[in-house]
């Protein structure tokens, strides 16, 4: 991470030891633990609930597509198609977002007039700030219908490439939609990580670009572009992190429905938050104990994202230090 | 990066033929005349054929300007700066492409969420109103999400702010790094698996079917925890340390020094951190939904009794009854709530520019 010099925790004063200090350690030090102690709750929690379900489930979990748990006998229920709704999704955002962000943080670092830069970074926060529940309600009622010509259209001229095969949907409500509303929400994470990134660069090294002749295009790839490589793809990962978590906007885009495609221009997909959060309403049965399920491969899935993101960093930080 | 400099790029031939340094440059505000004259003859030709749109228009005019100016620097400048050229121009577009979205989504929120948004859909409740009832309001809501949010930050503040003072000051070694590592795995926790862990925490405590304002409290305060260690760890950080060592060489002892020289310091940063916290769990929607119930129409002011109703919930439950009035409902709703944000992300930063520590 970016963190400046971490001032050495100080030596303690020497002297006798006061109540007042060891209280105070005590509380902090309880307060980390704690932390430590619901994020091991979260598990432990999610996995004795998950297990009634889990030993009922007459289907493989992991294999099967579809979905039949709302029963006390023989619940029959699988995450394939769920968990491939929601890698898919996933990665037509992160594609969609990773190039414009690059450009964003470019601009804002590289490009923009010097006094504007800090309040055109706000606006892209902005971005951030935003609900998702927001961002559901605008993708299905004004992005939706706005995109329906532009699918026909993809249909008619890129037809024969599979992602795109005819007839489109006529409502708007598919995968690339939603997919396209994750990239508008991830751009802001992945924008930051590089912003970050960017500014670090060494001023040798851009200076000396400069001084050879390079224009600012030709900096940007001799310099800057190497040196954040690492920043970049740390800052794409956490931004599938939190794509392949997003729940409303998904499931509000979406028109219910459960099934492996490749395509992206008709509904037929689901992901595993979309289909927890339509589901739970209405579960019964094995139902909850089978979405908690669900949830938990949610969970191992996002946590090798971000456990693979944060190494990158590390590793990029100690690199360049 | 290897430790070289950076190989400068060797001169291409078409910059050999010109001695002089000066030659062939655009003239400076080539560019900008350059724009101004695309969109007006795009805009007039668009014009012509009775079909202008915003968007249409805003992205003819970026392509034609993109390949009139690269080609004439081609000509002019040659290779090397007609892509610089492209490669600015396509970085502006990254920018404004991004604002898109933005300004599309707050237009439509303003303009749709003004037919209902008044003092009554503030100030009332959804009690006794049948949902297609041309009535009723979200005071319920706003009720809920404050004691909703206050209870987490309540929760989530203090364990996330002592935790920063506990990596900060006092953590060596593995203790920190482990804790470290954990913080960084909980920021990554999906909103929706933070519900599932409340419902199911709940479900054994108090047996299934129990939804209630805690239960949505708890789930907030797992998402907001790791936030604000994350922010407070990077404030405290900068309090430099020539003030704990003043502070020290008084012989003030260390939790003296902590609570009244590094935490003061660093209270604007603090509090900005906190505050966008805030504004990030507020608009949460996938956690309530699952805890605190979405079918409450009435003013709730317990958190432990009974469901509890939300500006997030409450947008989502009105979409999904899918009437005109419902869809008006919940755009007033998202016009309510995007108020609230926009009001706590602009407050964090005056707050944090106007009470930063002076010291550097």
């Amino acid at each position: 991470m970016t963190t400046t010099d971490a001032p050495k925790a100080a030596p303690p004063p020497r002297g006798k030891r006061r109540i007042g200090d060891a209280v105070f350690a005590g509380l902090a030090r309880g307060s980390g633990l704690l932390i430590l102690a619901i994020l091991a709750g979260v598990a432990a929690f999610l996995v004795i609930q998950a297990w009634p379900s889990l030993l009922a489930n007459t289907s493989n979990f992991l294999t099967d597509q579809s979905w039949d748990a709302n029963t006390r006998e023989d619940p029959s229920f699988g995450v394939a198609a769920l968990a491939f709704g929601t890698v898919l999704a996933a990665s037509i955002a992160l594609l969609l977002a990773t190039p414009v962000a690059i450009g964003i943080a470019l601009f804002i670092v590289y490009y923009a007039p010097r006094k504007l830069a800090a309040t055109l970074g706000y606006l892209v926060d902005l971005l951030a700030a935003i609900p998702s529940v927001v961002y559901g309600l605008w993708g299905m009622m004004v992005l939706a219908p706005q995109l329906v010509p532009v699918y026909e259209g993809m249909t008619h001229y890129l037809g024969w490439i599979p992602l795109f095969a005819g007839p489109s949907s006529t409502s708007g409500r598919t995968l690339l939609t939603a997919g396209i509303v994750l990239a508008v929400m991830i751009l802001p994470i992945i924008t930051a990580m590089s912003r970050d990134v960017f500014h670090q660069v060494p001023q040798g090294h851009r200076e000396a670009a400069l001084a050879m002749g390079a224009t600012r295009w030709e900096m940007i790839r001799l310099a800057v572009l190497p040196f954040g490589k690492s920043g970049i793809v740390g800052g794409a990962m956490l931004g599938l992190g939190r794509a392949l978590g997003e729940t409303m906007a998904v499931a509000m885009i979406l028109s219910p429905a459960l099934a492996i495609s490749f395509n992206l221009l008709q509904s037929g997909n689901q992901t595993i938050a979309a289909h927890i959060a339509l589901q739970y309403p209405e579960a019964t049965g094995y139902g909850v104990s089978a979405l908690i399920a669900a949830g938990l491969v949610l969970f191992a899935i996002t946590l090798a994202v971000n456990m693979g993101a944060r190494y990158v960093v590390a590793r990029g930080n100690k690199e360049s230090a | 990066m290897s430790t070289t400099t950076a190989q400068p790029p060797v001169p291409g031939p078409e910059s050999g033929t010109k001695p002089d340094l000066r030659a062939g440059t655009l003239p400076r505000h080539f560019p900008l005349g350059l724009l101004v004259g695309c969109g007006v003859v795009v805009a007039g030709v668009l014009a012509a054929f009775s079909s202008f749109g915003l968007i249409t228009w805003a992205l003819l005019t970026a392509v034609a300007y993109s390949v009139i100016i690269v080609t004439a620097s081609n000509r002019v400048e040659g290779g090397r700066k007609a892509k610089d050229r492209m490669v600015t121009a396509i970085v502006y577009g990254c920018f404004l492409l991004a604002m898109a979205p933005l300004v599309s989504l707050l237009y439509t929120v303003a303009g749709y969420g003004l037919d209902r948004f008044s003092p009554y859909f503030l100030t009332v409740s959804m009690n006794g109103v049948l949902p297609s009832m041309d009535a009723g309001g979200v005071y319920h809501a706003i009720v809920g999400t404050l004691a909703i949010t206050g209870m987490a930050t309540l929760l989530s503040v203090p364990i996330g702010v002592l935790t920063a003072v506990y990596l900060v000051e006092y953590a060596q070694g593995r203790i920190k790094k482990v804790i470290t590592f954990f913080v960084d795995v909980m920021t990554g926790i999906p909103s929706i698996v933070a519900g599932l862990f409340v419902v199911a925490l709940w479900m054994m405590l108090f047996g299934p079917g129990h939804t209630n304002g805690a239960a949505g409290a708890l789930s907030l305060t797992v998402l907001m925890i790791p936030v604000v260690v994350r922010s407070s760890e990077e404030m405290l950080r900068l309090v430099s340390r020539d003030l704990r060592e003043a502070s020290y060489a008084l012989g003030v002892p260390k939790w003296r020094t902590i609570t009244k020289v590094v935490l003061p310091t660093s209270a604007a940063g603090l509090t900005t951190g906190i505050m966008l916290a805030i504004a990030r769990v507020i608009g949460e929607t996938a956690p309530l939904v699952l805890t605190a119930g979405s079918s409450a129409v009435s003013i709730n002011w317990n958190l432990f009794d009974g469901q509890m109703m939300n500006l997030p919930v409450f947008i989502y439950s009105q979409f999904r009854m899918g009437g005109a009035v419902n869809y008006e409902r919940a755009w007033a709703a998202a016009l309510t709530l995007v108020l609230i944000v926009m009001l706590l992300f602009i407050l964090a930063r005056v707050i944090g520019r106007l009470f930063s520590p002076k010291t550097r």
